[in-house]
């Protein structure tokens, strides 16, 4: 198993589930309001199977020395809740695309595309991963995945003639590339029919490279976790 | 394959006080059938397939159970109300939450299905072999709950719950929730 791929893939999911919840009750129509609300339901609902399978295997090291988990460090106990919320801002692995504060509906589909022609990429390579459970976990979040798939589909039918929505792409494709080890990035070159950038263009967007709006968005989505003692029941 | 979420810290313990006939696997599946989906409650949770096994071993029951999402709100209800009733029947129980690609909505027996219908919601159509496709959604092959036409229109790929899409009846001209297929 690929732990630091594993931990980027559940990061990704849970940065952009609460992006994506920052619509809630602001998308321009009634029924975005209510896909956008699924669709983070399910992106933080795969983070935490994925955080769970983490947990479980660094447990299996602790309790196993021959055959050592690395947990990330500062962890305080290892469950899904303390994956997702317990590490500093700088040890998350998720890649920049998904940090973004995008207040705007163009560039928000745009990434919405994006991401998901990126990710149905690395779900399919896990979907053959050796590791049966990590094989069958990707199959779960890849049923799921097809209709966020087609949401975006839609979209980009929608609006990909539209110079705002062009621009929008043009701007995100490099974070788009740099989400994803370089071997998969000729495949999601081909699936979007876009040129690959150079790779000066992704200096500073690949994995881990974090923005201020990590930062900002980790100070509150931690707060509540935070603001209580370890080992609180809720 | 499976795995093990860790326990819940609230986990429901058996009343180890009294003598009690042992539990056969029967007895549990029959009390199973008794815990409504706490979205839907019309629907037991075997009645959606849920439930992948039951193990009765030494007075332990072991019940293995799949999430129809991953980010199903309701994961924590459903094994809490697995853990009570088993303990409700003197056992002690361990319950399992699979998340392997096991469970699909052809799982969901016929009697749910005709549950389902009554209440008004759509029984999923069939998995096949390639993935749901959007132009499959736009089509019209997905018969209204409440007057059986066809001629129904996508409203929205989302809807009250992840399990759940929006779709509009031009015949009645009644809207109704389509259970997606998984």
């Amino acid at each position: 198993m690929n732990e630091p791929e594993l931990l980027g893939l559940a990061d990704d999911e849970l940065i952009l589930g609460w992006r994506e919840s920052e619509w809630t009750g602001i998308a321009p129509v009634l029924e975005e309001d209510v896909a956008f609300s699924s669709i983070a339901q399910n992106e933080i609902g795969h983070a935490r199977a994925v955080y769970g399978l983490l947990a479980s295997r660094f447990d299996a090291g602790r309790a196993d020395a021959s055959a050592p988990g690395q947990a990330p460090s500062g962890l305080r106990a290892l469950d899904p809740d303390a994956l997702a919320f317990d590490r500093r801002p700088e040890e998350y692995r998720c890649a920049p695309l998904v940090e973004l504060r995008l207040c705007d509906w163009a560039r928000t589909i745009a990434r919405r595309w994006l991401y998901e022609t990126a990710d149905e990429v690395r779900i399919t390579a896990l979907k053959d991963d050796p590791d049966p459970e990590v094989a069958g976990l990707a199959a779960k979040i890849d049923r799921e995945e097809v209709y966020h798939r087609m949401h975006a589909e839609m979209w980009h039918e929608r609006l990909r003639d539209e110079p705002r929505f062009r621009e929008a792409v043009e701007e995100l494709w490099p974070y788009a590339v740099a989400l994803l080890p370089e071997e998969q990035r000729p495949e999601l070159a081909q699936r979007t029919s876009l040129e690959l950038p150079s790779n000066s263009l992704l200096l500073d967007k690949e994995r881990a490279a974090h923005t201020d709006e990590l930062t900002e968005l980790w100070d509150e989505m931690t707060s509540v976790r935070r603001s209580a003692p370890a080992g609180s029941q809720w | 394959m499976s795995r093990r979420f860790p326990p819940a810290s609230r986990s429901a313990r058996a009343d180890a006080s009294g003598p009690r006939s042992p539990v056969t696997e029967s007895a549990v599946w029959a009390a199973l059938e008794e815990i409504p989906d706490p979205e839907i409650p019309v629907v037991s949770l075997v009645d959606l397939g849920v439930i992948r096994s039951v193990d009765v071993r030494a007075g332990q029951v072991r019940v293995q159970f799949t999430p129809t999402f991953l980010g199903c709100p309701a994961l924590e209800a459903m094994r809490s109300a697995l853990e009570a009733k088993v303990a409700a029947l003197g056992a002690e129980p361990e319950v399992q939450v699979i998340t392997d690609d096991s469970w699909s909505t052809d799982r969901i027996t016929p009697a749910g299905r005709e549950k389902l219908r009554e209440a008004g919601f759509a029984p999923p159509a069939p998995r096949e072999p390639t993935k749901p496709r959007l132009a499959q959604l736009r089509s019209q092959v997905f018969r209204c709950p409440y007057c059986g036409s066809t001629e129904t229109r996508l409203e929205n790929i989302f809807g009250p719950t992840p399990c759940r899409s929006l779709r509009y009846c031009e015949s009645c001209r009644q809207p109704f929730e389509q259970f997606k297929t998984i």
